[in-house]
C-alpha cells in the first residue's frame, strides 16, 4: 500500500478510502460509529467495547502495521451529554510511515479496556488520563497517579476543575 | 544458602545523576537492580491546564519551558501544530530559517547531553569541554532570537524578525571550530577502555521492546528503530537537505551514544547546507490574517492599526478542529494535539512528550544490571524533567 497520507496532505481525500478505514469496515464493521477528517487528518470512532479488538487489528495487519503508540490521551466535552470524554489514540506506522487516529466515546464514569496489552508504552500514558480524568482502564496493571500526589483530590484537566486549584497556599 | 533480601533504596530526588528532581524507586538484590520505579510529578506545573486559559501566543513561551534545554523544537512543534490549525505556511525563507534553529538547537542540547552523561560515569572533564561550544551556539541564539535560552522565536508564519546580515558567516565560523571538536570528544571516550566498560553491553533494549515502549529519537535509533521524522515525514527544510540518519542495533548504552555523536556530525552537515542555501525573501508571512502586521505600518496605516489591534485584543483564532503534528527533538519525536473549539484560546492542548515516553523504558534496561549502571543508563536516556512532568 502506497498511500502517503502525511503532513502534506491538507484537504480534499476521501477519508473513506484511507486503508485502515477500509480494512475497519471490512472486518469489524460493527465497531465503527463515524468516520471523521480535518485538515487532512483522518480519525475514526470506535465503540468502547471493541476498542482493543480494532487496536489489535490495526496494529497486526501487515498493510497497516500500526506498531507504535505515538500517544494517547484524553479531551472532556462536558456540554455533549452522554459522551463526555474522547480518548484518543494516536498511532504511527514505523514501516509504512503513515499516521492515524482512533477515538472512543466515553460517558462519565464509563471504562474502556486497557491498551496495555497492545502497546507497553500505554501503561504511563493510561496511567496520566487517569490522573487528570479520572477515567479509568479496565484491567490496568499500576491504576495509580503519575504526575500528581496520590492523595490530590479531583481531576485537573476535567473543564470544571478551576485554574487556580482548590487550595489557598 | 544464604537468605535473600531485596533492599529498597531512594534514587533522588535530589541525586545529581537524575537530572533534575526525578526520584527511582530502586529494588536491589546486592547489586542487582531487581525493580526500578521512576516516581515522576515533582516539576508538574499543569502546563496542559494553563494553555487552556492563555491565548495561542501566550502559550508560546510555555513550551519554551517544557524541555529547556531545546527549546527550539518545542516551539518549532507547537508552531507547526498551530499552522496547521490556521492553514498557513511559512515563507521559503522563514521555514528554512526555523531549521537553522531547530538544528543549533539540536547541537545545545546533545553536547549538554554528551557533558552531563560522561560526568556521570566519571569522565568529569568532558562537561567543560561541551559547555564551552555550547556557549558559542547560545551566543549565536542569542544575538537573533534575544535571549540565549528560551528562544520563543518561532511565530505562526514565519519568524519574530530576520537574522543578522552575518549571520550565516558566524555559523560557518562555529562548524568549522565544531567540527574538529566533535573529533577531541570522540578521541577522549569512544575508543576509552573505561567508557567501553561502563557502556557496553549495559541497558540493552532489543527492537520489539523499543517499538512496544515507545521509544523515539536517538534512544530508538540506537536499537535499531529505522525512524527519524525528518527524513520519514519531512517538515520545514529537510525535504531539501541530503543527510544520513544514524542507526546502530546494539541498544546498549554505548550505541545511544555513538548515535548521538554520529547525529552531533549530521547536524552539522545540514547546518552546512542550510546556510549554503538560505533563500532570500520575507522571513514572515505578512499577508496571512492571523499575523501581525509589520510595525511601520501599524502607525501609518488605519487597516494595519486595526488588524494589529484585533489581533492583541482578541488574539488568533483558529477555525474548530483539531491537529496532532509531531516533529523531531534531540529527544524523541515531540508532538502537540490541538483542539480549537472556534475560540482564540485552545480548547484542549495536549503535549506528547518524548522524555515522559522514553523513561518508561528505564526498568527494561536497567533490570539485572548493576546499581552503578542505572546512572549511565539515565543519562543514555537524556531526559529532561521539565518536559517529562510539564
Amino acid at each position: 500500500m502506497t498511500v502517503n497520507w502525511n503532513r502534506q496532505n491538507f484537504t480534499g481525500d476521501d477519508p473513506e478510502k484511507h486503508p485502515a478505514i477500509l480494512a475497519l469496515r471490512r472486518d469489524l464493521a460493527s465497531a465503527v460509529l463515524e468516520v471523521e477528517s480535518c485538515r487532512g487528518e483522518i480519525w475514526v470512532v470506535i465503540s468502547p467495547a471493541e476498542a482493543i479488538a480494532v487496536l489489535t487489528l490495526l496494529r497486526d495487519d501487515p498493510a497497516l502495521g500500526f506498531d507504535f503508540l505515538s500517544d494517547l490521551t484524553a479531551v472532556h466535552w462536558p456540554q455533549r451529554q452522554g459522551a463526555e470524554f474522547d480518548i484518543v489514540y494516536q498511532l504511527y506506522s514505523i514501516s509504512h510511515k503513515t499516521r492515524f487516529r482512533v477515538k472512543v466515546r466515553l460517558a462519565e464514569g464509563q471504562s474502556v479496556p486497557t491498551a496495555s496489552g497492545v502497546w507497553k508504552t500505554a501503561d504511563w500514558l493510561e496511567r496520566e488520563v487517569y490522573d487528570m480524568f479520572g477515567i479509568r482502564f479496565e484491567g490496568h496493571p499500576d491504576p495509580r497517579r503519575i504526575l500528581n500526589p496520590d492523595d490530590f483530590e479531583g481531576y485537573p484537566l476535567r473543564k470544571e476543575f478551576p485554574l487556580q486549584g482548590r487550595v489557598r497556599w | 544458602m544464604a537468605r535473600q533480601e531485596i533492599m529498597t533504596i531512594n534514587m533522588g530526588p535530589h541525586h545529581p545523576s537524575t537530572h533534575g528532581v526525578l526520584r527511582v524507586i530502586l529494588e536491589l538484590d546486592g547489586e542487582v537492580v531487581v525493580n526500578a520505579i521512576p516516581d515522576i510529578g515533582y516539576l508538574h506545573r499543569g502546563v496542559e491546564k494553563l494553555s487552556e486559559d492563555k491565548k495561542y501566543l501566550q502559550v508560546l513561551p510555555l513550551t519554551d519551558r517544557l524541555d529547556y534545554i531545546a527549546s527550539g523544537t518545542n516551539n518549532l512543534a507547537y508552531i507547526l501544530a498551530v499552522e496547521k490549525l490556521l492553514a498557513i505556511e511559512a515563507p521559503r525563507r522563514a521555514q528554512w530559517i526555523r531549521t537553522i534553529f531547530a538544528e543549533l538547537t539540536r547541537i545545545v542540547s546533545h553536547l549538554l547531553w554528551l557533558g552531563t552523561h560522561a560526568a556521570d560515569i566519571g569522565a568529569v572533564t568532558m562537561l567543560m569541554y561541551t559547555l564551552r561550544e555550547r556557549e558559542d551556539v547560545l551566543d549565536l541564539i542569542e544575538e537573533t532570537a534575544g535571549t540565549r535560552m528560551m528562544m520563543t522565536y518561532f511565530r505562526p508564519g514565519g519568524v519574530v524578525k530576520d537574522v543578522l546580515p552575518d549571520f550565516t558567516a558566524k555559523i560557518k565560523t562555529f562548524l568549522d571550530k565544531y567540527d574538529v571538536k566533535v573529533y577531541e570528544y570522540e578521541r577522549l571516550l569512544t575508543k576509552n577502555r573505561i567508557w567501553m566498560n561502563r557502556t557496553k553491553g549495559v541497558g540493552v533494549i532489543n527492537r520489539a521492546d523499543a517499538v512496544s515502549l515507545g521509544l523515539s529519537g536517538p534512544s530508538a535509533r540506537a536499537s535499531g528503530v529505522d525512524w527519524d521524522i525528518r527524513r520519514d515525514e519531512p517538515y520545514e527544510a529537510y525535504d531539501e537537505l541530503e543527510f544520513d540518519v544514524p542507526v546502530r542495533t546494539e541498544g546498549d548504552v554505548y550505541a545511544r551514544y555513538l548515535c548521538r555523536i554520529d547525529e552531533m556530525r549530521q547536524s552539522s552537515r545540514m547546518l552546512r547546507q542550510l546556510i549554503e542555501g538560505l533563500p532570500e525573501g520575507p522571513y514572515i508571512e505578512r499577508s496571512a490574517r492571523y499575523v501581525y502586521p509589520d510595525k511601520e505600518r501599524v502607525k501609518d496605516s488605519m487597516e494595519a492599526m486595526i488588524h494589529h489591534f484585533k489581533l492583541v485584543i482578541d488574539g488568533l483564532a483558529p477555525p474548530a478542529g483539531e491537529a496532532y503534528s509531531t516533529i523531531e527533538s534531540p529527544k524523541g519525536e515531540i508532538g502537540f494535539y490541538i483542539v480549537s473549539d472556534g475560540s482564540p484560546k485552545p480548547y484542549r492542548l495536549r503535549i506528547r512528550p518524548p522524555c515522559f515516553v522514553n523513561l518508561q523504558s528505564l526498568l527494561t534496561m536497567c533490570k539485572g544490571n548493576m546499581i552503578a549502571d542505572v546512572v549511565a543508563v539515565i543519562g543514555s536516556l537524556d531526559i529532561v524533567l521539565g518536559e517529562i512532568d510539564r
